[in-house]
């Protein structure tokens, strides 16, 4: 059996089966969203911060364009759902193309400019000058084209797609010159990878993932305010889930959302703050003991994981 | 409006260079980036609150007092984390991580000590009546946050640039391992280091009632944001190039607030990209080798 036919096999048949199924035998299809939102934003940042080393701080700037690029177009132009969330994909790709001249900055350089051009966005949508285009403050409703049940299964094949996407990059030529470039972006440069073409496409991916899933979640949710889809959680739960399993691998940000958005899911509504502590100490402790994640301890075993 | 606007600039100018200066402290020492400083910020701020309500000291003590307190706490904190960070594949990009977790904890803790809700201190403990500056009246906690400010900022000239600890400080800042080399005892003096900055966080934070308007245990965030763009505007690793770039930095945001005061709020990000992009080094920043 071919590797990235096991991995697919180990990985994404399950993780997708039971994203699909799962809505029939139990009630909270909210939560499995939620789910299905963190899976795919935590391999998001997989794509550009394990296989490219850029931490992406802001990343939720394209959930967030990906999200009013869908809603705008539904409201302004009276789109159909599905070629809205065209418009959201396209909207995050632009900001992302726009944001290419960051990728010259590196380590924290990159992740505070990140941070703040997520900010900057934000501050652009929810601005009281813009509240005929935007909503600005008021937010966005959406009950016309409310219909969570398609909006779900969209989601799982978002899912599936990115779940693909890593697989791909996991079992590659192209993933493999990525970390390359992330090891050591000259050497790579030497052995004749195009360095500026592979790390901008890998930062365009990790956008058009972000947005895709951006424009679904406006669609699910359907009645959102700038500081929903804007909130820095969605970055930084994103990375640390998928820092937690272990990036560059397909199976370590599974593993990160399945026991981290677990334990969240558990503890974290009723009594925030016990959560956070918990949380916080989690990642403290993770960066000094077990810095490449969970599945490096696999690795230390000698398993290979997908 | 112009000369009001110039001369507040300049009062939030120093203030704002107080709120950065630790943060690239502990950077040009520790090529770390230390994303619990805004927490830091928000510890000393609630320290002057309760000092005030419960005993009434008055925030310039209680600047004396956090200055010796967070010293002391950051000494063994740097201890515990810092050297085992450093051992790691990717320092600077871990510490990120590592100091955001720690912000976490310390914003979580701070809630469930002193709980949500947002506290002031009334600005007439420093007298009442606005104080006239070349024929503009400010408020006079403005003034006694400024003027501490650049008491603070003097503290660490003197520190870096008249003392032998300084002079060894400089010495890591500039290339650590040949510190290192040279028999310098490169964990104490960047201990020391570690400990100043958040010391100056905290006092940073004691003004910040004043400055900021009132504070809460998730405040953190925001100030990491406006601190790294006065730092970045000044020069990253540069303690004394943050001067400039908080001066920049308040003036500009002093004539946002008075000529487009709705898009003020973007001023940190979109001064902190530009920089990043056009100058990386920052206004007073030397050209770096790289490879």
């Amino acid at each position: 059996m071919p590797r990235w036919l096991r991995h697919t096999l180990l990985t994404v048949v399950p993780v997708v089966a039971a994203a699909g199924l799962l809505p029939f035998g139990y009630s909270n299809q909210l939560l499995l969203f939620n789910f299905v939102v963190f899976l795919t934003l935590a391999q998001g940042v997989n794509v550009i911060y394990g296989f490219t080393g850029y931490l992406p701080f802001g990343y939720v700037g394209f959930f967030g364009a990906g999200a009013y690029g869908f809603s705008l177009s539904v409201l302004h132009l009276h789109m159909a759902p599905l070629a809205a969330l065209g418009v959201g994909a396209a909207a995050a790709i632009l900001l992302g193309l726009l944001l290419t001249p960051l990728l010259r900055l590196s380590g924290a350089y990159f992740a505070i400019a990140n941070l703040a051009a997520s900010l900057a966005v934000y501050q652009v949508v929810s601005n009281p000058n813009l509240t005929e285009i935007t909503k600005g403050h008021y937010g966005i409703s959406l009950s016309g084209v409310f219909n969570p049940t398609l909006a779900y299964s969209v989601a799982v094949v978002i899912l599936a797609a990115t779940l693909g996407l890593t697989v791909y990059l996991r079992n590659s030529r192209f993933g493999l010159s990525l970390q390359a470039i992330r090891d050591d972006a000259i050497s790579a440069g030497m052995a004749g990878i195009d360095v500026v073409r592979a790390r901008t496409l890998a930062w365009l991916l990790s956008a058009l993932i972000a947005g895709l899933i951006g424009g679904v979640f406006a669609w699910y949710v359907s009645v959102f305010y700038p500081e929903t889809v804007f909130s820095s959680e969605f970055s930084i739960f994103a990375i640390v889930f998928a820092l937690f399993g272990g990036v560059a691998t397909v199976t370590g940000p599974i593993l990160g959302v399945i026991i981290l958005y677990g334990v969240y899911n558990a503890i974290g509504i009723s009594t925030p703050q016990y959560f956070q502590l918990i949380y916080g100490l989690l990642i403290m402790g993770l960066v000094l003991f077990l810095p490449s994640g969970l599945v490096s301890l696999f690795k230390r075993w000698g398993i290979d994981v997908p | 409006m112009l000369e009001y606007a110039l001369i507040a600039g300049l009062v939030f100018g120093l203030y704002f260079c107080l709120v950065g200066l630790g943060l690239n402290l502990v950077f040009g020492v520790m090529r770390i980036v230390n994303l619990a400083h805004g927490d830091f910020l928000m510890l000393g701020a609630f320290g002057a609150f309760w000092l005030f309500n419960l005993v009434g000291l008055n925030p310039v003590g209680t600047a004396f007092l956090v200055f010796a307190v967070f010293t002391a706490l950051g000494l063994p904190l740097y201890y515990l984390l810092v050297p085992r960070l450093q051992r790691a594949k990717d320092p600077e990009m871990l510490s990120i991580i590592l100091f955001f977790g720690l912000s976490q904890v310390i914003e979580a803790l701070a809630t469930i000590v002193f709980g949500p809700s947002e506290r002031s201190i009334p600005g007439r403990v420093f007298g009442t009546g606005p104080v006239h500056i070349l024929g503009q009246s400010l408020p006079a906690a403005w003034v006694v946050s400024a003027i501490a400010s650049g008491v603070a900022v003097l503290f660490i000239y003197v520190y870096l640039y008249r003392t032998r600890l300084g002079y060894l400080t400089r010495a890591v800042m500039v290339h650590r391992e040949e510190a290192l080399a040279t028999g310098i005892d490169v964990d104490r003096v960047s201990a020391i280091a570690f400990g100043i900055g958040l010391a100056l966080a905290a006092i940073a934070g004691v003004f910040a009632p004043f400055m900021l308007g009132s504070v809460n245990p998730s405040m953190g965030v925001d100030i990491n944001i406006q601190s790294f763009a006065v730092i970045v505007v000044g020069s990253l690793g540069n303690p004394l190039g943050t001067i400039l770039g908080g001066i920049v930095y308040g003036i500009s945001l002093t004539f946002m607030q008075t000529y487009f005061s709705s898009w003020a709020n973007l001023l940190p990000y979109v001064l902190l990209i530009f920089i990043l992009l056009v100058r990386p080094s920052g206004l007073l920043g030397r050209e770096v080798r790289s490879a």
